[in-house]
């Protein structure tokens, strides 16, 4: 067994399940929840009075799984790997690290996939939609119940992004920074446009069968087809040019075949097939669901208003070639927050791989996410 | 970064650097932004020593990771595209430290500044110093200084500029001159002697600036 001297090794998920029928998980849409479970990983020790807590928020198909290997012979470490363990960005050496899957996905918390206690059978779309703020207050028990008073930090990318935003908004006095990378304070038109066609990808699919589909196949094709599409606005123009270019996949010359053509056209295939392995397609509709809902100035009211109630020190991150979630919709939550005399830092990074750079180029978010802890570390919010 | 350094030498020979002065200029407890911050170590001096509350912009990010250490709120941005995520008056001084030769568009970054701050303090180089003039005249050469220690080819000020001309484009900006200090020698003088040889003795302006219908400093 080899294991890299900064990795945090073998780690093991744990579970908590909360929300019993007297005190059930209200969601936003009045519907409640309950049993709820989370399943979470945690890295790093906390400290006596567990002021070191971070909770890392995943992404759309991640999960709690960020750091380190399940077993021995695990060749794939956790989705953030790069940047957590001892020395890391988020140092486990100093910081007690917490992540936890999202409700509505399938990696173990309550989700679509989940047995109904009412009938016995998977909720499949009888579970009710969720919103972001559903997400974070499942969290807000998980927290709670690790006994942690004050998160240090809220950090995440892209949807977790959105969840570091609301926990800010909505336990303003329990965050003491966030750092919120490639996201924004709302979903754009575009990408709500991108994520209705991966949804009737999958609904279109006659397998999804009404999304009680979890004794038969399930609904593969459409959302192998969902991923690719969405697979495709996570990496720049650039990127996909300098990777693929118009290279064929299997002749030096065309084969005027329908199929495959394209080494990008094989390569989507194989991303959307690898995708249909790990992810359920009725998660992948709530869950993109949630991030359409999500709108600060809907929930909170104007922007500027909605972020001066927060108290925590943030720090807002895009990347440069990010076209999903722009340079500008940083900007946006940035300027409300100086205007609002918030503690606010802003930097862009410059990289070719668009929205998927907060995975892949971590050089320098590492400098920077170190940076911004150390600096959270002495100072506290400059105006409450 | 090479070029930092060298000019960071020269002033760590004075006295009293450009960063003292800046330092001394400003009240304590005041709102300060500064444009060009680049490690943000002026910035977090003014912490220190004068409380402010303060934040960073430079088009660095890399190099604002040393002010994101400190505890200090930075801003990656690129002055020359203007600061539209900064209100009105959100700031009591606004710092343009040695930053105004190196813009590309300084008549925009003065008018943000001073959109956004109430007292605008800038600093630069004197391209009238009588040494870089008499280098030009004698040597025939692109002048440079211990102030100034680059090549035509490499140096990162585009704007060459002289205290005269700074004077000129306040007027015509409409902004008030509220205080000239001059880097003469080793020496920052104020003095109305020094005004009027200032444009050929001074290696370093710096002056501080207000909009017309601002109140005293």
């Amino acid at each position: 067994m080899f294991i890299e001297r900064h990795s945090v090794g073998l780690v093991d998920s744990q579970s908590y399940v909360f929300g019993s029928p007297e005190d059930p998980l209200v969601l936003d849409s009045g519907h409640t929840l309950g049993p709820v479970e989370l399943v979470y990983e945690t890295y790093g020790t906390p400290n006596e009075a567990r002021t070191n807590a971070i909770l890392i928020c995943h992404a759309l198909s991640g999960d709690a799984h960020a750091a380190g290997i399940h077993d021995p012979h695990d060749k794939r470490v956790g989705w953030w790997d790069v940047m957590i363990g001892p020395g890391k960005a988020f140092d486990t050496e100093r910081y007690w690290v917490i992540c936890a899957n999202v409700i509505g996905g399938c990696k173990g918390s309550s989700g679509p996939r989940t047995t109904n206690p009412a009938t016995g059978r998977p909720y499949g779309s009888d579970f009710p939609l969720i919103t972001i703020g559903d997400m974070v207050e499942a969290q807000k028990r998980l927290v709670a119940h690790l006994g942690i008073e004050r998160l240090f930090c809220v950090v995440g990318g892209s949807m977790g992004g959105f969840q570091a935003l609301e926990w800010s908004l909505r336990y303003p006095d329990q965050v003491h920074s966030v750092i919120c990378i490639a996201a924004g304070a709302q979903l754009s038109t575009q990408a709500i446009a991108f994520n209705a066609v991966g949804r009737h990808a999958i609904t279109s699919d006659p397998d999804w069968q009404g999304g009680h589909y979890y004794d038969t196949g399930g609904p593969v094709r459409g959302l192998a087809i969902a991923r690719m599409v969405a697979h495709i606005t996570y990496l720049s123009e650039m990127a996909l040019n300098d990777k693929f270019g118009r290279r064929l996949q299997s002749a030096d010359r065309l084969s005027y075949d329908i199929h495959n053509e394209f080494a990008v056209e094989s390569y989507l295939n194989y991303q959307g097939t690898r995708f249909t392995e790990r992810f359920d397609a009725n998660s992948y509709i709530y869950i993109t669901k949630a991030m359409d809902y999500f709108d600060i100035r809907r929930t909170y009211g104007p922007l500027k208003d909605a972020l001066a109630a927060t108290t925590a020190r943030f720090l807002v991150v895009s990347y440069s070639s990010d076209w999903l979630f722009p340079k500008i919709q940083s900007q946006e939550i940035v300027r409300a927050m100086i205007a609002g005399d918030r503690d606010v830092s802003f930097v862009e990074i410059d990289s070719p791989h668009g929205h998927d750079a907060f995975l892949i180029d971590t050089d320098r978010l590492t400098r920077i996410t170190s940076a911004f802890l150390d600096g959270s570390q002495r100072s506290k919010p400059f105006a409450t | 970064m090479q070029h930092d350094r060298q000019r960071v030498n020269y002033v760590n020979t004075l006295t009293q650097t450009d960063w003292d002065m800046i330092t001394s200029i400003i009240p304590e407890g005041s709102r300060v932004l500064d444009l060009g911050c680049g490690d943000c170590a002026l910035l977090g001096e003014l912490v220190t020593r004068k409380k402010v509350r303060g934040r960073g912009v430079d088009i660095d990010g890399l190099r604002l990771v040393d002010g994101m250490a400190l505890g200090l709120p930075v801003y990656q941005g690129d002055l020359d595209d203007g600061l539209a995520d900064f209100a009105d008056d959100a700031y009591d001084y606004v710092i343009l430290n040695q930053t105004l030769q190196v813009v590309k568009h300084p008549q925009i970054v003065l008018r943000e500044m001073m959109r956004i701050g109430r007292f605008g303090i800038v600093g630069f180089p004197n391209f009238g110093h009588w040494s870089l003039r008499t280098g030009l005249f004698f040597g025939g050469r692109a002048p440079k200084s211990p102030a100034l220690p680059f090549e035509w080819y490499n140096t990162p000020n585009i704007r060459v500029l002289t205290i005269r001309d700074f004077r000129a484009f306040c007027r015509e900006e409409n902004l008030r001159i509220v205080a000239e200090h001059y880097l003469i020698l080793n020496q920052w003088r104020r003095h109305f002697l020094a005004r009027h040889s200032a444009n050929l003795m001074a290696h370093i302006g710096l002056f501080v600036v207000a909009r017309n219908d601002e109140g005293q400093h």
